[in-house]
């Protein structure tokens, strides 16, 4: 083939245009707006940590210190979301806070993924989830308005869900017959799922089977199985549940929440339960964040919580399907 | 064995997949925001051209193909198979009917087509865009009507068969786009 093209420059253009651009800024002064009237506390905590999460499923990206302070070099990771320091905020007593947070995220990069990208994540003590489920659509409403008609969020759990869409319940059912289900209606299983294991054929069907064949508009879903608790609080009656809940726009995830643990002898073994998974999976093992568990020791205040992608929120009101569309410069282009 | 993990997929790859060679047409990572991460791939197979879609855990790994696509020149058919010839290095390969398929209506001796190689042997020939052809049989030309209304069958040289105006004559070379299969026009020497 001619080489007709190699003098070309690297393209240095952002991926979102100016338009783009100027409906980011006006929706972060919505955001701003919103909170303020609300008395809730803007906060700005720190990227690098010297804990990291645990889960699985996050990877966190590795740096290091080297200077005053620390003989040799102390490991420090960019966090994937602000969750551990608002939490030491929260039990420091700052009342409600809300903060808008690059986090970062290895191994994610894709059409609705950037391995840094924009949290919108908030905290409200002496709410249930309910209640911030109420105010999240207020905030989407506020945010939203004249750009996109959002109406209020249905709510489904987690476990009607799944009863409505494949007949089978993630509380009774098999892995069997979830594998079963899947291998008769997806084009394709990969083949190295697990089959002792619950919760990759519950993810397998949430992205392929429930997610694409959710209706248009906004659905909370909430309720998870306990397996999939991270950092909320479970409720034993009747059935034991996380409170936790994912709002989807669109057939989106656009958001995660939690009715959050407060207890710090179950958070601790949690984060040791994940660290073994990790070890079975050929993992690294990531430091327990300590200063966060003495926190939850000292006492957070009954809350909940929320993060919402504010670039797929973007993407949503700008109407692209691409979120290196919705950021100045994604990965492909830094 | 040379393999790709999921983290390389893009378009364009050309992997193995139950034992064909196949394309990535297009690959999408999806995952939960706390849970597995899966690309979700739409792949061709590149012996039957049909389109699949497929799952895979991310970071899987799969076994590459070695396929290579390349001009060669169409030298001729022996009533059995379709010989090309790498224009630099003069070697020849035979693809048979299977590679060959809807192509071969348009193949004509020293036109460059596309040929698509797995280890080597033929699995797929792409002809040009645009061939030149004589037709061997048509109605008589209407003399004058250069509208290009109406229009009438013409079989080329090579068998294929392409709606002509009605002012082509028997013996004219016309242009085809092989793609649509469609007339572009007279060939202009």
């Amino acid at each position: 083939m001619p080489a007709t093209e190699s003098r070309a420059r690297p393209d240095w253009r952002p991926g979102a245009g100016v338009e783009i651009l100027q409906l980011r800024a006006s929706m972060l002064a919505r955001v701003r707006a919103f909170f303020a009237a609300r008395g809730v506390l803007e906060v700005d905590t720190p990227v690098l940590a010297s804990g990291a999460t645990t889960d699985p499923a996050l990877e966190s990206f590795a740096t290091a210190y080297q200077g005053p302070g620390v003989g040799g070099s102390r490991a420090l990771f960019l966090h994937t979301s602000p969750e551990f320091f608002m939490k030491r905020l929260l039990a420091a007593g700052s009342g409600p806070i809300y903060q808008l947070a690059h986090v970062f995220r290895n191994g994610e990069a894709g059409r609705r993924h950037n391995p840094e990208f924009m949290l919108l994540e908030w905290y409200r003590p002496g709410f249930d989830p309910a209640a911030l489920m109420d105010e999240i659509d207020a905030l989407l409403a506020e945010v939203l308005n004249g750009l996109i008609d959002y109406q209020p969020a249905r709510r489904l759990t987690y476990r009607q869900w799944f009863v409505d869409e494949t007949g089978l319940d993630p509380w009774c059912d098999s892995v069997a017959a979830f594998r079963a289900f899947a291998l008769e209606h997806l084009p394709s299983v990969p083949e190295s799922l697990p089959r002792d294991e619950l919760d990759p054929w519950l993810y397998l069907l949430l992205t392929h089977w429930l997610e694409p064949r959710l209706a248009p508009g906004a659905v909370f879903v909430h309720d998870y199985p306990v397996s999939q608790a991270s950092l909320a609080c479970v409720r034993r009656q009747p059935l034991p549940v996380a409170e936790r809940f994912e709002l989807y726009v669109h057939g989106v995830e656009l958001a995660n929440g939690y009715h959050e643990l407060t207890a710090a002898e179950e958070q601790a073994a949690r984060f040791r339960h994940d660290n073994r998974r990790r070890q079975d999976a050929g993992q690294p093992l990531l430091p327990i964040d300590e200063r966060f568990l003495a926190a939850l020791e000292h006492g957070l205040p009954d809350s909940s919580g929320v993060a919402i992608g504010f670039d797929r929120l973007v993407m949503l009101a700008a109407g692209v399907d691409h979120i290196d569309a919705a950021v100045s410069f994604s990965l492909a282009r830094s | 064995m040379a393999t790709y993990t999921t983290n390389e997929f893009k378009g364009g790859l050309k992997i193995m997949l139950d034992g064909d060679p196949c394309s990535i047409i297009e690959n999408e990572f999806v995952k939960p925001g706390k849970g597995q991460a899966f690309n979700r791939v739409r792949i061709r197979n590149l012996k039957t051209g049909r389109v699949i879609e497929r799952t895979f855990k991310s970071g899987e790994s799969v076994e590459a193909a070695d396929v290579m696509e390349t001009d060669m020149q169409y030298l001729y058919n022996d009533g059995e198979f379709w010989h090309f010839m790498h224009p630099d290095t003069y070697e020849q390969v035979a693809a048979d009917p299977q590679a060959v398929t809807e192509a071969a209506k348009w193949l004509k001796e020293q036109d460059t087509c596309l040929v698509t190689l797995w280890n080597g042997t033929p699995i797929s020939v792409t002809p040009p865009n645009f061939v030149f052809l004589s037709v061997s049989e048509t109605d008589p030309g209407v003399r004058g009507d250069t509208s290009g209304g109406g229009g009438k069958p013409a079989t080329l040289e090579t068998g294929a068969v392409v709606r002509v105006p009605l002012f082509i004559d028997v013996e004219e070379v016309i242009k085809v786009d092989t793609r649509t299969g469609e007339y572009v026009g007279r060939a202009r020497d």
